[in-house]
């Protein structure tokens, strides 16, 4: 099963759609609400990084019997040093961000913690991709 | 249930408990936003924070949270980090689009004129744990 959705920069209000969607999605497959909690916190982490710093994207998302996959893909500034911005507390987010509840640096490291494979590729000013991957049963 | 909140009332060394949402509502002089059929579940542990980033790192699920920060992004979190119980403190406006996006994901909402910390300190005395 495939499932694609925009996410648009900027626009805080959509943020979590996709997230929601697939979340719906994972239940209806009876995975483990455990496993549903990571993979949606990741993706939801994912979703509002596009918002809050890129200007449009993408979550693709792949389902199969044993995994699903999501690409988040953006077009935007770009990160100039994603080993930095692993870092728990390392943030450029602009003041509305964080009046938002949001722009902690604590998103990258969370989605790190809660997906069995993620993977970061940035390009500075063109975007940014990133893979997570998350086993239904371990 | 009632008969468990005056036990804790009583023998005020007992640090763990479980509360009806109904007792905590009417503790902290609270409104029922959303959720008024979901008042007789149980919390037992809660927690504290306007930082939605720190709200998406609690592992525990069907906590309590106690918050001031009252927009959709609150909402959207909670139903990530599959939390059902959210208290709004100091009164804060909410918004027909926080009540819809709340009554879909089932939750219950809350809004109180007390502060986050003034919650936050009857909870604890009434035996709501912290998760850290
Ligand atoms: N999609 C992206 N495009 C451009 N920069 C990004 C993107 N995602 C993350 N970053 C950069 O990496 C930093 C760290 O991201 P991270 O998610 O850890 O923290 P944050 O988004 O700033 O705050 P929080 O996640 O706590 O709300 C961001 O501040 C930003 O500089
Ligand atoms: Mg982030």
């Amino acid at each position: 099963m495939e499932l694609k959705y925009k996410i648009q920069g900027g626009n805080f209000n959509r943020a979590g759609y996709a997230s929601s969607e697939v979340k719906k999605v994972l239940k209806q497959l009876n995975v483990d609400p455990k496993i549903i909690k990571r993979i949606v916190v990741a993706l939801y982490e994912g979703e509002v990084n596009i918002v809050a710093h890129a200007f449009n994207g993408l979550a693709t998302v792949t389902i199969d019997a044993e995994k699903i996959k999501i690409v988040l893909k953006d077009s935007g500034p770009g990160i100039p040093d994603v080993e930095k911005a692993m870092e728990l507390g390392f943030t450029t987010a602009s003041p509305a961000v964080r009046e938002m509840g949001f722009g902690a640096g604590m998103g990258l490291p969370n989605m790190k913690k809660n997906s069995d494979f993620m993977e970061i590729l940035s390009t500075v000013n063109v975007g940014t991709e990133v893979v997570l991957m998350n086993y239904f049963s371990k | 249930m009632k008969s468990l909140y005056f036990c804790l009332e009583n023998y005020t060394d007992i640090i763990v408990g479980i509360m009806e949402m109904k007792t905590i509502v009417s503790e902290i002089n609270g409104t029922v936003r959303v959720g008024l059929d979901l008042l007789q579940n149980n919390v037992d542990f809660a927690f504290a924070s306007d930082l939605m980033s720190d709200v998406l790192t609690v592992e525990k699920e069907d906590i309590l949270l106690i918050t001031g920060l009252a927009n959709l992004q609150t909402i959207r979190t909670a139903e990530m980090a599959d939390i059902r119980y959210i208290i709004f403190a100091r009164g804060k406006n909410i918004d027909g689009q926080i009540v819809q996006l709340a009554s879909e994901n089932n939750m219950v909402i809350i809004t109180t004129p007390y502060s986050v910390f003034r919650v936050s300190g009857i909870l604890y005395q009434l035996g709501i744990q912290p998760v850290f």
